[in-house]
């Protein structure tokens, strides 16, 4: 089993693959309760690639039926937090 | 001999600069393997080789900014001649510099062996990280050895002849070269347009079950299931699937659907995604993801923006219910898909919330009209009630 990641490190983690989705975006700044879709300008592709990566960062399934979930850095910060503990 | 030419790569491009060969003088090359990567307008391409041989002489050098049709290299063709004259009406650049040479430690010039050539272990894994063929480089080590310099150096003149470009630059020259295509375009094509309203009920219910039963990283856009169904229904209605060339309409074999793709920087590609009525779906998902990643890293291949026969763009993500495109020359027919919406729909005799979708066709008159256009929306909204034969 996985060592819980601190929320600093979790935070670090999703702004570093948003980063790397979005690389002209400032993450920085990013607003935690609006979507990232409206922030960063994120289509689809993006928002599957952003699901596809958490999956691969943090070792957890996303059903698709969740995705709403994770539209946010709040939200995500959420379930991330969630399926970790 | 055949000759390399700078390639078309869309009707708006008029040059382009090469930024390095991939293959030096002597090396075998096979017909699709890349042979240079030439900075356009839009983005650099990895140019593809049409022909399968050995290369001859590489005329063109990095940096060099050459009109479209420009013989850039000779490559001696398999099962062809060994002599031929490269017509001078093409060669527009400096001859190629000598072969490359290795100095020996008195001092003798002895040229490099083709296809052998000192590289230190670690020389050789940067080079495989930053994508350099490192047989291309004159070393500068012992005995002309290649060196962690040397790529460095070849790293650093390849980014610099693309980041040359300011850009704000490329994208003012991205938009000159859309607003150069899109003006031919409707100078010269009488478009006619269509529109039908499509019930996606029964494809997004597919898909979303679909979906549920794949991992993350095989599941699918419903975008792919629009351009799986543009693709079939080229087939019933093949005249939509062509080219106008020398004043007449070509029928492609091959269906390339040319998916738009705007770019983050600003401006859009439509590059191929090759055969697309032939892939599953899950092949097709695959490709459309690798396509879009590369486009907006600008790695794209040449014959990705040459070969589109048609062009499917979707704007529903941004809000937009209609489209009604612009062809891009000298395809002769475009699709667009709009948003999915609720809306009222009557469904035996029963006024029910549906989820539809906005589909149009762009068609060239002279090719196509209204009646076989109208069948092939008709088909394309058949194949979408029936998600689980795409």
């Amino acid at each position: 089993m996985n060592t819980p990641r601190s929320e600093d490190d979790t935070r670090s983690q999703v702004l570093r693959i948003l980063g790397e989705i979005a690389p002209e975006a400032d993450t920085t700044s990013l607003r935690p309760d609006v979507s990232f879709r409206d922030q960063l300008d994120l289509d689809s592709m993006d928002f599957l690639n952003f699901v596809v990566a958490l999956h691969k960062e943090f070792h957890i399934e996303i059903p698709e039926a969740d995705y709403p979930k994770y539209m946010t850095l709040n939200g995500c910060l959420a379930q991330l937090s969630a399926a970790q503990s | 001999m055949a000759e390399f030419l700078m390639p078309t790569l869309g009707a708006d491009m008029t040059d382009g600069t090469l930024v390095q060969w991939k293959k030096k003088e002597g090396d075998r090359i096979t017909k699709g393997e890349i042979i240079a990567e030439v900075d356009t307008e839009k983005a650099a391409i990895d140019v593809e080789s049409h022909f399968t041989g050995i290369i001859e002489r590489l005329i063109t050098r990095p940096g060099d900014k050459i009109p479209v049709g420009t013989v850039m290299a000779i490559i001696r063709e398999e099962g062809r001649p060994t002599t031929s004259i490269v017509s001078p009406r093409t060669v527009t650049t400096p001859p190629a510099p000598p072969p490359p040479v290795h100095r020996t430690e008195s001092g003798t010039a002895v040229p490099s062996q083709i296809g052998r050539f000192r590289m230190s272990p670690a020389a050789r894994k940067l080079a495989a990280e930053r994508g350099i063929d490192a047989s291309t480089l004159q070393g500068t080590g012992p005995e002309g050895a290649i060196t962690l310099d040397d790529i460095e150096r070849a790293t650093t003149a390849t980014a610099d002849i693309v980041k040359s470009v300011d850009p704000a630059d490329r994208q003012a020259r991205m938009r000159h070269t859309i607003a150069a295509a899109m003006a031919r375009s409707k100078r010269e094509i009488p478009h006619y347009y269509l529109s039908t309203t499509i019930d996606m009920g029964r494809a997004i219910t597919w898909l979303k079950d679909s979906n549920e039963q794949r991992p993350v990283t095989e599941r699918l856009l419903y975008g792919v299931l629009l351009i799986k169904a543009v693709a079939l229904a080229l087939r019933r209605v093949p005249e939509l699937n062509a080219l106008w060339k020398d004043d007449e309409a070509r029928r492609r074999e091959r269906i390339h659907i040319g998916t738009a793709i705007s770019l983050r920087q600003g401006g859009l590609v439509a590059p191929a995604l090759h055969d697309a009525d032939r892939l599953s779906l899950s092949e097709l998902m695959q490709n459309f993801q690798d396509l879009v990643k590369r486009a907006r890293a600008g790695s794209l291949r040449s014959s990705e923006l040459s070969d589109p026969t048609i062009t499917v763009t979707s704007l529903g993500e941004q809000g937009v219910e209609t489209v009604f495109g612009v062809i891009y020359p000298p395809q002769v027919a475009l699709v667009g898909f709009g948003k999915v919406v609720e809306r009222p729909w009557v469904a035996g005799g029963v006024v029910v919330p549906r989820p539809v979708l906005m589909a149009s066709l762009s068609a060239d008159h002279r090719v196509t009209d209204g009646h076989r256009g109208g069948l092939f929306l008709a088909e394309i909204d058949r194949l979408l009630q029936e998600p689980q034969s795409l």
